[in-house]
């Protein structure tokens, strides 16, 4: 008996192993806890994008004591398209600045796509080379970032905004800290 | 049309192996050799079926038809054709139809070359090979089908990934799947075995070429991947224990392990519950591999979140061919009775160390890799479990496995006397402190692995050579007679030669590159010198006629994605690599404007690469032995009149 037991023993611990599968199938890997949240924005400056007509921006204009919104995109990925009109509509509202960080983009591309869907942003800062990525923890566009008056980061969303994640999550987050929330 | 014509490739494909996989099953359990017939014709139909399918999705990427989803995502008119045709495996829908033809190829290969083979194991290896394939092919229709329209078309494609843009990648997916997929063959094979509730050394002469040849290719496909990483991404590494190389690795070092232990098999007629529970595993790791790369699982990827239905159809696959194979196992593996006694010292006990460990090796990485899901399962939160887990577990493992590899080929079947093993293995001991004096004199402040690696290396290679020497008798008759011996060594034993010398030359390189690199990181302008290893690096604008080499890294960037790539500049040499990386632009540390480069000197990285290289020629020669080829024990009788003549 004891014997027919140890055959058995592989069978159980793949068992074991199908139910975390299952557990994690049922995990969202789009939630990522960023080490960066509540820590104060990285340094960097940011050049516009080459050719265009608008300004870059800084680490200096996430301190001017106002709430910012800053948006992670590129004309290569395709989700940033679907999110574009919902980060338009943010920037309509005239309530928060809405940054966006062009990611590793050739620039006649970055301004092809902003003409094409409109440019809603208060300015854009290109980053060719990703470096200010890495320091954001960027690791997949799109990415959207809300930041306090002071230049701490306080919410991070992974992948595009679409639904009602604008409503749902974006807009009471900046309602709160605009109104002295902690 | 194309499209439309591959994609009903696809779905009659799926039919034919329905068919193939129920009626020679039934048929062999009723003793119907009618029923049984249908496996062959089925087989070949089934891997005609999936090439059109594969050659149309070939096809549209050549033309580039942007009408075609797979296409517009991951090709672009102007790439060279080279990576137009590894385009279509450089992405999740044709890799699985790559999947699926490789499926096919062995079971017509099964089908085409498996006269010999009793009918009713044939006809269940068959069924088994198509039921896996009906798996893959409901998979690829219900979730992953890479023939779907894109109305309206775009005017052109979204590219691959530059960094895949590389002829080493454009190989290293066809490798690894050969290998991969390989291992279905000792999968099938065992799975009919625990059918039939026998296994004997007819059933491991078969399945053990098919397991070598399987080997083979992951191997290449490993190195290829490895060597890839070390001269592309431009990170001055060669292997990173990160999730996807881990998946490649796995099914690997279960392979080697069955390998091993199929020999025992059909030499001794014994561990035979070990080696079908071991070809289940190995084939189980090589589908996680699969699955785990593709679906994001590990590498979270957004794909996972976009397609539910991805995830759970895997999932149910998994629990199906892994859960469902080892419940069988559990029913009908007390049956396999092994016949063979052995002591703890003999052949057999070597190879059952080897066994050990390299199950041991597995598990480890297996917990490694799937620990941060684990933990998220159970709302432990995010984490990643690095190299320094991986170096811990799998450095320790694999020293003793190194020590005892020498002398597990000189001990003899049944009952080995490990004295005189070692005794006979006293150059390979005098080669070892040498290695190791040698290491230690010539890098006083490097970590002490170094010269314990290096001196197993010289402990292997030379106990290899030992035992190739015991064998032709050398010094103990005359010269004249030990060459005729040489040979007429099988080649089979040459490759169990030559792979374990590979294993002692790769293991020195990975010695060599793992504890005494050098690197050095700075802001370089033109005209600036860096002191590296000896070497003196200048970083010219033009190319110096007088230096020692001129390296020319590069940073390339991509047309359609604007993504930059890092192209290293690398000189290969026998004690080592000069390796340069140039970054973005900096600041000197006198405030004159440069770039940013990274130097690195590898000691004797090339030897790793060259050992794989060596160990997939080892498994190469050995295939081609006759004994392979002639599968049948009834031919045994002449071998054993032609030992006896000599």
């Amino acid at each position: 008996m004891r014997s027919r037991l140890i055959y058995l023993l592989p069978l159980g611990l793949f068992g074991v192993l199908a139910v975390y599968f299952a557990v994690g199938l049922t995990r969202d890997p789009k939630i990522i806890p960023s080490a960066l949240i509540d820590k104060p924005a990285p340094e960097f400056v940011l050049p516009p994008i080459a050719g265009g007509t608008g300004g870059g921006f800084s680490t200096a204009d996430l301190k001017r004591g106002r709430v910012s919104v800053v948006n992670v995109f590129a004309s290569w990925c395709v989700p940033c398209r679907a999110e574009h009109p919902q980060i338009n509509r943010l920037a309509g509202m005239g309530i928060v600045p809405v940054y966006g960080l062009n990611y590793k983009d050739a620039p006649e591309e970055a301004l092809a796509w902003l003409n094409a869907l409109g440019d809603g942003y208060t300015a854009v800062g290109a980053d060719a080379s990703g470096r200010v990525g890495i320091d954001w923890g960027v690791y997949g566009v799109p990415e959207t970032f809300i930041v306090d008056g002071t230049g701490r980061i306080r919410f991070k969303h992974v992948g595009p905004i679409v639904g009602d994640a604008l409503e749902r999550e974006i807009l009471p987050l900046i309602r709160h800290l605009q109104g002295g929330g902690r | 049309m194309t499209a439309e014509l591959g994609h009903f490739a696809v779905i009659l494909a799926l039919f034919v192996a329905a068919v193939q996989a129920t009626l020679p099953l039934i048929g062999a359990q009723r003793g119907d050799a009618q029923w049984m017939a249908v496996a062959r014709p089925a087989a070949l139909l089934q891997f005609l079926l999936v090439a059109v399918a594969f050659g149309c999705l070939t096809n549209l990427y050549v033309t580039s038809d942007f009408s075609v989803v797979n296409v517009a995502a991951n090709s672009h008119t102007d790439k060279p054709l080279l990576y137009k045709i590894s385009g279509v495996w450089g992405n999740h829908e044709g890799s699985m139809l790559l999947w699926v033809l490789i499926l096919a190829l062995f079971g017509s290969a099964v089908a085409a070359f498996g006269a010999n083979l009793p009918p009713a194991l044939r006809a269940r290896v068959l069924a088994i090979q198509a039921l896996i394939a009906v798996g893959f092919y409901l998979f690829i229709l219900l979730t992953s089908n890479p023939f779907e329209r894109l109305i309206p078309a775009p005017a052109n494609g979204r590219d691959l990934n530059p960094l895949l843009q590389d002829p080493g990648l454009a190989f290293h997916p066809p490798m690894l799947y050969l290998g991969y997929v390989g291992f279905s063959m000792a999968f099938s094979f065992a799975i009919a075995a625990l059918i039939e509730g026998r296994v004997d050394a007819a059933w491991a002469r078969w399945v053990r070429p098919w397991t070598l040849a399987a080997w083979c290719f992951l191997t290449a496909g490993i190195g290829l991947g490895s060597w890839w990483a070390y001269y592309e991404l431009g990170w001055g590494g060669w292997w990173y224990w990160d999730p996807v190389e881990n998946a490649s690795f796995m099914p690997w070092l279960a392979g080697t392990a069955l390998l091993h232990s199929a020999t025992v098999v059909e030499k001794r007629d014994t561990l035979k519950g070990w080696t079908v529970l071991l070809a289940i595993i190995t084939f189980s790791m090589s589908l996680l591999g699969t699955f785990l790369v593709r679906s994001g699982v590990l590498t979270s990827v957004h794909a996972f979140a976009t397609d539910p239905a991805r995830g759970v159809f895997i999932l149910v696959l998994l629990i199906i061919v892994i859960g469902g194979s080892l419940a069988l196992y559990a029913w009908r593996g007390p049956q396999l009775v092994s016949a063979g006694l052995f002591q703890p010292i003999s052949r057999e006990g070597g190879l059952l160390f080897n066994n050990l460990v390299m199950a041991t090796a597995t598990a480890a990485v297996l917990l490694g890799t799937l620990y941060p899901l684990l933990l998220d399962a159970v709302g432990g939160g995010k984490v990643s479990v690095g190299p320094p887990f991986f170096n811990a577990v799998f450095i320790p493992l694999m020293l003793p496995m190194l020590a005892v590899m020498a002398v597990g080929p000189l001990l003899h079947w049944k009952r080995g006397d490990w004295r005189a093993a070692v005794q006979r293995l006293w150059p390979a001991m005098v080669a070892a402190l040498a290695a190791a004096a040698g290491a230690w004199a010539l890098v006083t402040d490097g970590p002490f692995l170094g010269p314990v690696g290096l001196a197993l290396a010289a402990w292997l290679g030379v106990g290899t050579l030992v035992e190739l020497a015991e064998r032709l008798r050398l010094g103990r008759e005359n010269l004249g007679r030990s060459l005729a011996r040489l040979a007429r060594q099988p080649r089979a034993a040459w490759g169990m030669t030559l792979a374990h010398l590979g294993l002692a030359v790769t293991i020195a390189g990975m010695t060599g590159a793992g504890a005494w690199v050098e690197e050095s990181i700075q802001v370089m302008a033109p005209g600036d010198t860096v002191r590296l290893a000896g070497y003196e690096f200048r970083f010219t604008v033009s190319r110096d006629g007088r230096a020692v080499v001129v390296l020319n890294p590069e940073k390339r960037v991509y047309n359609v994605s604007g993504q930059p790539t890092t192209e290293a500049g690398i000189e290969t040499r026998l004690t080592g690599d000069l390796y340069a990386v140039v970054g973005d632009r900096g600041t000197t540390a006198d405030g004159r404007p440069g770039f940013v480069t990274r130097l690195y000197f590898n000691p004797l990285v090339a030897w790793m690469w060259g050992g794989l290289m060596i160990m997939v020629a080892g498994g190469a020669l050995s295939l081609t032995d006759r004994r392979h080829r002639v599968g049948a024990p009834a031919r045994r009788g002449i071998a054993a009149q032609a030992a006896g003549a000599d």
